[in-house]
């Protein structure tokens, strides 16, 4: 077995004889991962799925789990997005208690750490869990599920509407040593329920961790899930994210899957649309620089007639960053009047930046609505003559044109601090040469007004 | 302010100014009129800086300096500002994006700091209102969707931000209805001022009932053919262009 394997077991052992007793199901499921993992070991690049993402800088780490959520409460503040929500925060993986809000939660909603939720009702927890995403899904789930320790549990009462937004914040610290954490999540929105899901990523600048993600949605009949995932880690994090939705019956998932940090990234987003009526629309942004790479596999299953998917995932690549859009559409056989739409624009601001765009679509049916295109290029340089005729440098032209490539990903986001918070982290992550950052900010204080 | 002399242009192999001089000076209004395909929108994008245009001969000076040495940014700093024909879309990039960043570029060209939040503001809406424009254009793209009038108003609205020196105007009353023309028209009676020029390009004469010009040039297969005052675009409006096409030829 290689050594980067065993790494990863030895830790585990470590954190076995550390760990007190637990339910039986959860050691078995321990053991079903760390057993899967090391059959499996770390995806190389001769396996499709992980072809264009080369994960050895994880593989090669030797990364320990943190044993405490100390943060500095004015970096903490200064982190969170300013929005009035329902929070839970870890650090490092671990629950921060002090960094949290979970006052005046309405009826019928429930926000715990998983840890909460294990020791509140381990078997409520324990059926759903790992049912979506299971050990073989990836050496990623199945490492997951050996170390899962912490996370978060949502669960919505049917015909529960959340008002304000549920944000579960992960903060990744700078430390002497780098950290791993394998957060699990799981949402469980009952008929007719509505929510926003807001994960934000995000950390102090030095850190250099490892996050492994695990996240389960499973949507009843009519619910309504809004899910943000903002990913604005420190630039040496690396990232991996498996999320799988199961949608019932008339069920509408939107995603809002915005990749602005990490040096390594791997998001796999996946909907299965198993009721008639269900609806999933998939939203993205990502924008790498220096050598980020950022990797977005989504899968749709439309599983039941009737149902609908739109996909729109804008890119931005600058230096010698790789971009990697991977989207597949399967339609099962019987599974007529589907309609589904891909789009996936790319921005190549190097000649070394790179993205490999890959629509897949697998059709069963014949009565189906299917479109996909791709594009990629650079700027619109009729744009950039207009812009630079009323005197604005060449460069801020660029940078300008560059917001508004990303905004456009942004157009159907209702939420003001997220989309400011967005729209500040591109102009920040544009050349330093112009404080784009302060023009966004004027137009903001005139949005107010 | 403005001077160009003998200036050969050649667009993708064919010349299509052939030695054409003009002079304009602080505080004229000048009009260049003539038929289609003389030469006038090569004219204003030359003096631009748009890609495409081959000078062959002849010079361009704006204030003493050679304005075909400079980058096209460099010329609307020094306040040579172009209104377009046909003005660009740019999906995103909202107007009060545009008009900060060109305004911060001009100050910053004259030595002048960043314009404070709140000074910036106050002019904006002062000049908005003027323009009968609403305040949701600036937080619009710039000219996404609007109607031929609104990207009309607008070129007008980033002339009385940017308050150039010298304001070229290029068929700047094509596609407007009366109320929309007395609108920029207006826009454009305010820019007057004496150490201001001000170069209308424009194929009809409607235009200059409302802007009256200092100086009508006819511009004719690439050369300026006749000069005068604005009786001549009265006459230009009775009798067209033929005669002078005649003259030309001759």
């Amino acid at each position: 077995m290689n050594e980067d394997v065993q790494r990863f077991l030895d830790r585990l052992a470590e954190a076995a004889a550390a760990r007190g007793p637990e339910p039986t199901w959860i050691a078995a499921r321990r053991q079903a991962g760390a057993a899967r993992f090391e059959a499996l070991g770390f995806p190389h690049r001769r396996i499709e799925e992980w072809k264009y993402t080369d994960v050895r800088d994880i593989a090669s780490g030797d990364f320990v789990l943190a044993d405490d959520a100390d943060f500095s409460p004015a970096t903490a503040a200064a982190l969170t997005l300013p929005l009035e929500a329902h929070r839970l925060t870890f650090v490092d993986g671990v629950y921060a208690p002090a960094l949290s809000d979970l006052g005046d939660l309405p009826a019928g909603v429930q926000v715990l750490p998983l840890s909460q939720a294990l020791e509140d009702n381990h078997e409520a927890v324990g059926g759903p869990l790992g049912r979506l995403t299971g050990v073989e899904f990836s050496p990623f789930a199945a490492l997951n599920t050996a170390f899962m320790e912490e996370g978060a549990v949502v669960r919505l009462a049917p015909r529960t509407v959340v008002e304000k937004p549920i944000v579960l914040q992960f903060l990744s610290r700078s430390g002497e040593r780098e950290v791993m954490s394998h957060p699990r999540i799981l949402v469980e929105a009952g008929g007719r329920s509505e929510a926003t899901l807001i994960e934000h990523h995000v950390g102090e600048g030095e850190a250099a961790n490892f996050t492994n993600l695990v996240e389960e949605v499973i949507l009843d009949r009519g619910a309504i899930l809004t899910h943000y995932k903002l990913q604005e880690a420190p630039l040496r994090d690396r990232h991996v994210a498996s999320i799988h939705v199961e949608q019932a019956r008339d069920s509408r998932y939107t995603s809002f899957n915005l990749n602005l940090g990490g040096g390594l990234v791997r998001t796999d987003l996946i909907s299965d649309l198993n009721g008639e009526g269900a609806e999933a629309a998939f939203h993205g942004l990502f924008y790498g620089q220096g050598r980020q790479h950022v990797d977005n596999h989504t899968l749709v299953n439309h599983n039941a007639p009737h149902t609908r998917s739109s996909e729109n995932y804008k890119g931005i690549l600058d230096d010698r960053a790789h971009g990697v859009f991977n989207g597949r559409v399967v339609v099962k056989r019987d599974s007529q009047k589907i309609e589904s739409e891909q789009s996936n624009a790319n921005l190549l601001l190097s000649d070394r930046a790179e993205v490999d765009t890959k629509p897949e679509l697998e059709i069963y049916a014949d009565d189906v609505k299917c479109a996909h295109g791709a594009t990629t290029g650079q700027l619109d340089e009729e744009a950039v003559y207009a812009l630079r005729t009323r005197g604005i440098d060449e460069q801020t032209a660029r940078g300008l044109l560059t917001l508004a490539f990303a905004g456009a990903a942004m157009e159907l986001v209702d939420l003001d601090a997220v989309a400011e918070r967005v729209e500040l982290a591109v102009a920040g992550k544009l050349p330093e040469r112009f404080n784009l950052a302060g023009l966004v900010e004027t137009a903001a204080a005139l949005n107010e007004e | 302010m403005l001077e160009v002399k003998d200036l050969h242009v050649t667009v993708e192999g064919s010349e299509i100014l052939k030695g054409l001089n003009l002079t304009i000076g602080a505080g004229e209004v000048h009009a260049i009129m003539g038929p289609n395909g003389a030469g006038k929108s090569t004219l204003s994008a030359v003096i631009a800086g748009k890609d495409g245009y081959e000078v062959t001969q002849g010079s361009i000076t704006f204030e003493g300096q050679d304005v075909l040495e400079m980058e096209i940014e460099e010329r609307a700093r020094k306040g040579l500002l172009l209104g377009f024909q046909y003005p660009v879309e740019i999906p995103g990039v909202k107007n009060i994006y545009l008009l900060k960043a060109a305004l911060n570029a001009k100050r910053e060209a004259e030595g002048l700091g960043e314009i404070p939040a709140p000074e910036f503001m106050k002019l904006i809406k002062e000049k908005i209102a003027f323009m009968k424009m609403d305040a949701s254009f600036l937080q619009r793209a710039v000219n996404e969707g609007f109607s031929g009038g609104e990207k009309k108003r607008n070129e007008i609205l980033q002339m009385l931000v940017l308050q150039p020196k010298l304001a070229m105007l290029d068929e700047i009353d094509s596609g407007l209805d009366i109320d929309a023309m007395k609108v920029v028209a207006k826009g454009v009676n305010s820019l007057r001022a004496e150490d201001r020029g001000i170069l209308l390009v424009t194929h009809y004469q409607r235009l200059l009932d409302y802007i009256v010009p200092d100086r009508v040039h006819v511009l004719v297969d690439g050369r300026i053919v006749k000069s005068g005052d604005a009786d001549l675009a009265r006459e230009l409006e009775d009798r067209g262009y033929d005669w002078l096409l005649e003259g030309s030829a001759a």
